[in-house]
């Protein structure tokens, strides 16, 4: 095991431990082992030693951000829907940060889907998570048993064969690019911060899409999500998808087919990317949840990358700058109006 | 069905247009009072402000066989709500833009600002568009094929 892993989950564990028994949190939310090798899954703890299951690693790959909105509700005393609500303050809740999760509790915060005084953030420096995906493709998608994860490597196992793979080249995509390891807001720090990086070509993905045609585009696009069995893997994982009911499951009217067909797909994925303009952290949780391996979050990139040049805002950073959508200037550029009509609409436009 | 032989007639794009009822709806009634021409493939429906028209609904319009959507609101500034067509403006700037980066064609989304006494302003930009629209042919990408 990493050394710097095994100090973070000792580090994990002590604090949760400590939180829970003097009853600052009521619970706790980070990882415990899955029940496959490479795999994590998000896990509660309530009791003090519960504490003791929670661990981190390089598979802690869904974002934490998701379930807080909820568990923050279900920690509340219980109550009926024209009660009044307790007095004094509402339990707490623990949670794990890195970079991006603490910038989707920022936005959460912005939202008014949880309050920051209910909250206890660990935050943690992340040097980005590993994708199983990319594990099995260089073992050649033989079955891996077992993974030990060294300081920069991993050895994978499996019947017959065993290999050391470099950390660096199975990262995932959005940790390649990743600007902001260190978390924005939290209350106790784990582990040591990260160097701050600076990433030669952060939008890359992004710019070899926009070179090219409209038509290579649209089928880039369509191949991109010709394998789309649209289980919504992609929203439950996102901790910007709280609505009490989605566009998808809106039959009055209805905004998506509920069919596989191609148009539908790519309607479910245009809206479900546009919804997340200039709210998405690029934590790359919906990657990670989809079972078919779609890359989209270069749809959430790119809206991303508008964002960044054309408002110069990125989201979650500062609690107080209000998210791109939800505020406006009078001279925001509008290049992309009818012009060539008249010059004058344009023009008083352009004021 | 072949759209550009519907009834043996020559194919016309069909344009849906989103007019705020406080600018640009009047100005399209103003462009018709004065007798302004303008091609009369456009489809008017009028909304409250700009800043009611979400991407939901003008990806409906393209779903639903619309060869092209046109958004219309009162000049930044004059908004009848102070602010609608401000946001709408970032809405629109942000979903053009990511539209057409997933390959939708640049010339089917279009925005314009156009006041309550811009008729002739009006009538340029239906026919502005309408001649894009055609330049584009018919619209497929979005259409389901049942």
């Amino acid at each position: 095991m990493s050394t710097t892993n095994t100090v973070i989950t000792e580090d994990i564990r002590a604090k949760a431990k400590e939180l829970l028994s003097s009853g600052e949190v009521k619970a706790f939310l980070g990882f415990t082992d899955g029940t496959l090798p490479m795999t994590t899954r998000p896990f509660v703890a309530r009791r003090p030693e519960d504490a003791e299951r929670l661990v981190w690693n390089s598979f802690c790959v869904m974002n934490l951000a998701n379930y807080l909105p909820e568990l923050l509700k279900g920690v509340e005393p219980p109550r009926g829907p024209k009660d009044p609500p307790p007095e004094g303050p509402l339990p707490k809740v623990g949670v794990l940060a890195t970079g991006c999760w603490s910038r989707n509790i920022v936005v959460q915060i912005q939202e008014n889907q949880v309050q920051r005084d209910r909250l206890v953030i660990l935050g943690i420096g992340s040097r980005g998570m590993v994708d199983r995906k990319k594990v099995m493709a260089q073992v050649g998608g033989k079955e891996i048993l077992a993974v030990e994860e060294g300081e920069d490597s991993l050895v994978v196992e499996g019947r017959g064969f065993k290999k050391e793979i470099v950390r660096g080249d199975v990262l995932r995509d959005n940790c390649q690019v990743c600007v902001h390891p260190n978390p924005v807001i939290y209350d106790y720090q784990i582990g040591q911060p990260v160097p701050a990086r600076e990433i030669e070509g952060r939008f890359r993905q992004v710019d070899e899409i926009e070179a090219m045609s409209s038509e290579e585009r649209w089928s880039w696009f369509q191949n991109e999500i010709s394998s789309c069995i649209r289980c919504y893997a992609c929203r439950n994982a996102c901790p910007l998808c709280y609505c009490p009911t989605c566009f998808v499951d809106d039959s009055r009217p209805q905004w998506v087919g509920k069919s596989v067909d191609p148009v539908d797909t790519s309607i479910f994925h245009i809206l479900r990317a546009y919804h997340c303009a200039g709210r998405c952290t690029d934590c790359g949780s919906c990657e990670s949840a989809c079972p078919m391996g779609i890359h989209m979050r270069l749809f959430t990139k790119k809206l991303e990358k508008d964002v960044l040049e054309l408002y110069g805002t990125e989201a979650g950073m500062d609690p107080d700058v209000p998210l791109p959508l939800t505020t406006y200037k009078s001279d925001d550029p509008q290049d992309f109006l009818v012009t060539e009509a008249g010059g004058q609409a344009s023009e008083q436009g352009r004021k | 069905m072949d759209k550009t032989s519907v009834h043996n007639k020559e194919w016309e794009p069909k344009i849906i247009a989103f007019l705020c009822n406080w600018c640009s709806y009047a100005g399209a009634d103003l462009a018709g009072v004065s007798r302004f021409q303008y091609p009369p493939n456009i489809r008017i429906i009028r909304v409250p402000c700009s800043g009611r028209v979400s991407p939901n609904i003008l990806l409906d319009a393209l779903k639903s066989g619309a060869d092209g959507v046109l958004v219309s609101g009162c000049h930044p500034g004059d908004c009848h709500y102070i602010s609608g067509n401000l946001f709408a403006r970032r809405r629109f700037a942000l979903f053009k833009r990511f539209i057409e980066f997933l390959g939708i064609e640049p010339g089917r989304l279009n925005f314009s600002w156009i006041s309550a006494a811009e008729g002739e302003q009006f009538a340029k930009v239906v026919t502005e568009v309408t001649e894009r629209v055609r330049a584009l042919g018919p619209a497929r990408r979005l259409v389901k094929e049942i």
